[in-house]
Formats: C-alpha cells, structure tokens, sequence
C-alpha cells in the first residue's frame, strides 16, 4: 500500500546516461546496487562542472576559485549531515564506510580500549565491520565477540544481552544487511549498548542510499556511510558523530589541513572536523556526493523506501514459484531493505552470473565481504540482486526469466 | 558462443558426478589453491609410481561448475602420465578439455585453478617454482 504518490520510473530512468547502454546486446538490467550504485547526469555534471569552471584548492586559497570551490564543498557537507539527520561539524568526509571504520578504530580505539576489553560485532557484518575491531582487538589484547543470529536472518537479541553482560567497550552493528537486507533496529541496540557504557558504530553503508536515516534518533556515538552506494561518486563517503566526541578522539591521519600549529616537537590540532581531513581533501567527489544527495531529497526518500519495499515483495512473490530458488534473510519488507540474497537450486552464484550476464543481467554473486555470514548460512556463495530507485518490476520479469533460461541450461 | 555452449551436458555431468574425487590414504604431492574472487576450492592429491609417473590421483574441493569441472577433467586426462608431462600443459589444453568455452577474464581463472593446484604441486615435486608463466596467472 503506497503512503505517498509513486515515483516516475520513466523519468527517473532517463537521468541515468549508463541505463541507455547495452549488454550482449540486451538492455541493461542493472541489479547490483549494494555493490554500488549508477550515477545520475546531475551527479557527473557536478563533476565536470566543478573541474571544468572552479578547480581549485579549498579552505586555503583566498581567490575566487579557492572561494567557490570551498563554498561548495562545506555546501556539501551540510547536505550530507542534513540528509542523516547530523549537524555539520560532526561530519568527516572520508573514502568511504571503510575508512570511516577504520578511523574509529585507530582515533577513538587507540584511545579508549584497554587490555582485556571486549568489543562487540554482530554475525551478520560486511568484513568493514569486522576486520577493524579484529585488528584493534589483536593490539590492545581486547576480545572480539559476535552477536548471533535468529533464523530469520535477524539479530538474536538474548545473543545480544548476553555479551552486553560482559560490559563492551565497543558495538558496531549495522543499520541493513548488505546480503540478507535484514534492517537492525539500531536505535534499540544503541541505548541497550550505551546502558552499560559502550561506545556504539553503526554501518550505514546500505541503509543510507534506501530509507531516511536520522543520526540523532539512532542515538549512536558514530555512523559511517559512503558515497557511491547513494548515486554518488567513488572515493567518497562520511562518518557522523557527535562534536564533542570527535573533540575528544585522537587525530586519524596527520599533515595540513588537521592542524591548527606545527612546532617542532609538537603540534595543535583544527577544529572538528577539519582535525579528521588531513592533505587535500576529495573536493570533486564531495561535491558530487552533495548532488546526489540534492537528487535523493528530490525524489524523496520516502519514496525511494515506498518504491523498494514495493519491488521486494513483487520480486519475493514473482520469483518464489521458480524452480530451485532458495531466499535467505526476512521476507517481509518492512524489516528488509531493497537486498534480495537466494541460491537456484545446485547453480553456483558465479554460474549463474555468467547465464544472467548473457542476459544483460548484473547480479552480485560471491561471498559479498561477509563471509562469517556465509558460514553461518552453510552456503559457501550466495547470488544477490538488489535495488535502486531506477529498477522497475520490467527488471524483475528479466531477472525471472534469466533465473529460468538458468534453470533450464542446469536442467534443475 | 552462450551459456549454454559454456554449460555443455558433459561439463555438469563432471560438476554433479566429478571423477576422482575424494582424498589419496598415500600420496607423495598434495596441492591447495583457492580462487578468492568466488572462493573456488580445490585440492589435489598424487601418488608418485618409479618417482616419475602420476599413479593416483584425486581431487576435492567445491565452487562453480567450471572449476569442479575443469579439476575433474583434468585428474582424469593426467592419471598415468608422466610427471614431466604436467610441465608441458597449458591454458589452451584446459580449454580445449572443456570445449573451448567463451571465458571472461575472471572465469578463466575458475577454468585454470585445477591446473595452477597441479602444477605447483608437480612442480615443488620436481624440485622447481611454478611460476604461473603459462596463463594461469596474470591479468584477471
């Protein structure tokens, strides 16, 4: 049931230069949106304008394209804050979700954890919301425990109570599972986290680009997120915090821009979150992130989320009847985001990929950087198709009968 | 050339019903690769005869079809062969074996992982270092 007007597919479709492209000669089905997303002309003219009238170094330089330039990147931000519901100042730009991770790890972890501390991650992490709380926990001699899972595919809160007795230092879970879709009420997890005085990381990576976020409901201590999951570019990404927090934490990288003076044996850092952004920043692609996020606030995001949620359940309903087809995660929409993660019958994912990629299919297959949640599902490889804003149910009809023409070839 | 040329009957007869796999009691080479792109598996086990010759041969492991198949083929095209005979192999052989199939750059590497486990392995053997010079390696 649709709360709001629906989007104009055919509109939207024509901002995507890549959508006018073909694949074997077959018209681009293009279902790999957790991987990353297209890019809409707003998005690429933000670039090429931002290269071809007004390139130049920000913050420093006081001529006018170091003015415009500078204008247009804090513009940036104050887009990217506005759109997750953050002030400002507690937005960082960095690479990406990963980076942002690894920045809490090394400027808040270096600080605060201790020997023997336990850190707390979930079974159903992307390896960006494992890896570095391996790595922190390996250096301070801290302990890393998981989260279990129910068997629907979401968070077994008595799992989660149970290590919160332990009394971690750190949670870091995800807002929406980058292979079941599973979406985490990360508001509950936080304050259940905060009662016993954990520090609390939420992955946004795959909740940002498909539902309306608000950092300051979530009420965790950081929230990271990337660009190119969200129509934006490559390269470019944030973590959001509280600015007091990000006062507090250490430096992450060290050279111009983060300091406020250099001595010889020591120095003074600039103020958040300018401390966090050292060397000549991504201006292009901040720049261009903020026209996406101009593009997504155009749209609405409710919309985007109504839109989705709609595809899911005709793609769950179209796709059950196909012989083989095994899903995995919740199947209901309103606790899934636009991710769809299934297996055909004995049809290995990469397999399947190649038929559907004839097809003019792009589907994820593989391990999707969450590999104990694989094991955890016993499945070495998963096939995943997921949504963006540009998919319609013509897209799923494609992805079915691909799936068959699969079906048929593997003589399931 | 389609998919379907790519998944010849013979290809999934091997992937569903794969030749010579399992695990040797006896064996003088044993090989592991991965393909850590798709998480393709495959073990490869030999036993020697007059320290020349590939007597038994077995294989395990698990990913797409091209790779369980490709290893499994390839166990049964090298069983009695002479452990030199591993060094003259090449990309082209393994395709040939699978009917010369229209590979991207990233399934290649699923076609050749049975072949880059028996080289190594024959090769550390013999005393040498595979190298992957031969195609098994190299641009994805």
């Amino acid at each position: 049931m649709l709360k709001t007007e629906p989007i104009d597919l055919e509109a939207i479709r024509r901002d995507f230069p890549i959508l006018k492209r073909e694949v074997n000669g077959k018209r681009l089905v293009y279902l790999d949106n957790a991987a990353t997303t297209q890019k809409p002309r707003q998005v690429i003219e933000a670039l090429v304008d931002y290269y071809s009238r007004y390139n130049s170094n920000v913050h420093r330089s006081v001529h006018r394209l170091g003015e415009e330039a500078t204008e247009a990147y804090e513009g940036a931000r104050e887009k990217a804050a506005r759109f997750v519901g953050a002030s400002p100042k507690g937005l960082v730009f960095t690479r990406g979700t990963t980076e942002s991770t690894n920045l809490v790890r090394f400027s808040w972890g270096e600080k605060f954890v201790k020997k023997g501390d336990t850190l707390v991650t979930t079974l159903m992490e992307h390896h960006s919301n494992i890896v570095p709380w391996q790595l922190l926990a390996k250096r301070k001699e801290a302990n890393l425990r998981f989260v279990s899972l129910t068997p629907e595919g979401t968070l077994d809160i008595a799992s989660l109570e149970e290590v919160l007795r332990d009394s971690p230092a750190l949670v870091a879970v995800t807002h929406c599972s980058n292979v079941l879709g599973t979406i985490n009420d990360v508001a509950k997890v936080c304050s259940m986290a905060r009662k016993v005085g954990a520090a609390t990381v939420v992955d946004g990576a795959q909740a940002v680009p498909h539902f309306p976020v608000d950092f300051a409901a979530i009420g965790c201590d950081f929230y990271a997120f990337s660009g190119h999951k969200m129509l934006g570019p490559t390269g470019i990404g944030a973590l959001v915090s509280r600015k007091e927090l990000l006062e507090e934490i250490d430096p992450f990288h060290g050279g111009g821009e983060m300091i406020k003076e250099v001595f010889l044996d020591h120095s003074t850092w600039n103020d958040v979150p300018y401390k966090f952004e050292a060397g000549t920043v991504n201006i292009a692609d901040a720049i261009g992130l903020g026209a996406a996020v101009d593009y997504l606030t155009h749209v609405g995001m409710d919309k985007v989320r109504e839109h989705e949620m709609a595809l899911l359940r005709y793609t769950l309903e179209s796709l059950t009847g196909v012989k083989g087809f095994k899903h995995y995660g919740p199947r209901e929409p309103e606790n899934k985001g636009g991710v769809l993660s299934f297996n055909l019958g004995d049809v290995h994912p990469h397999d399947l990929a190649t038929i559907l990629d004839e097809e003019g299919i792009a589907i994820r297959s593989g391990h999707h950087c969450a590999q104990p949640l694989m094991r955890w599902l016993d499945v070495s490889a998963t096939s995943r198709a997921s949504f963006h804003v540009y998919n319609g149910q013509d897209d799923v009809d494609a992805l079915k009968a691909g799936l068959e023409k699969a079906g048929r070839i593997f003589r399931l | 050339m389609s998919s379907a040329d790519i998944y010849r009957e013979v290809v999934l007869d091997y992937y569903r019903n794969p030749r010579n796999f399992g695990k040797l009691e006896h064996f003088d080479i044993s090989s592991h690769d991965t393909n850590p792109l798709c998480g393709d598996e495959v073990d490869i086990q030999i036993k020697v005869g007059n320290g020349k010759t590939i007597e038994e041969i077995m294989f395990s492991g698990r990913g797409c079809a091209i790779s369980q198949a490709s290893a499994s083929m390839l166990t049964e095209l090298a069983k009695g062969k002479e452990l030199e005979w591993v060094k003259q192999l090449s990309k082209q052989d393994i395709l040939g074996m699978l009917g010369n199939p229209e590979l991207g750059p990233s399934r290649i590497k699923c076609a050749l992982l049975g072949m880059k486990a028996l080289k190594t392995g024959v090769y550390g053997y013999l005393g040498a270092t595979y190298d992957g010079q031969d195609g098994t390696e190299g641009s994805r």
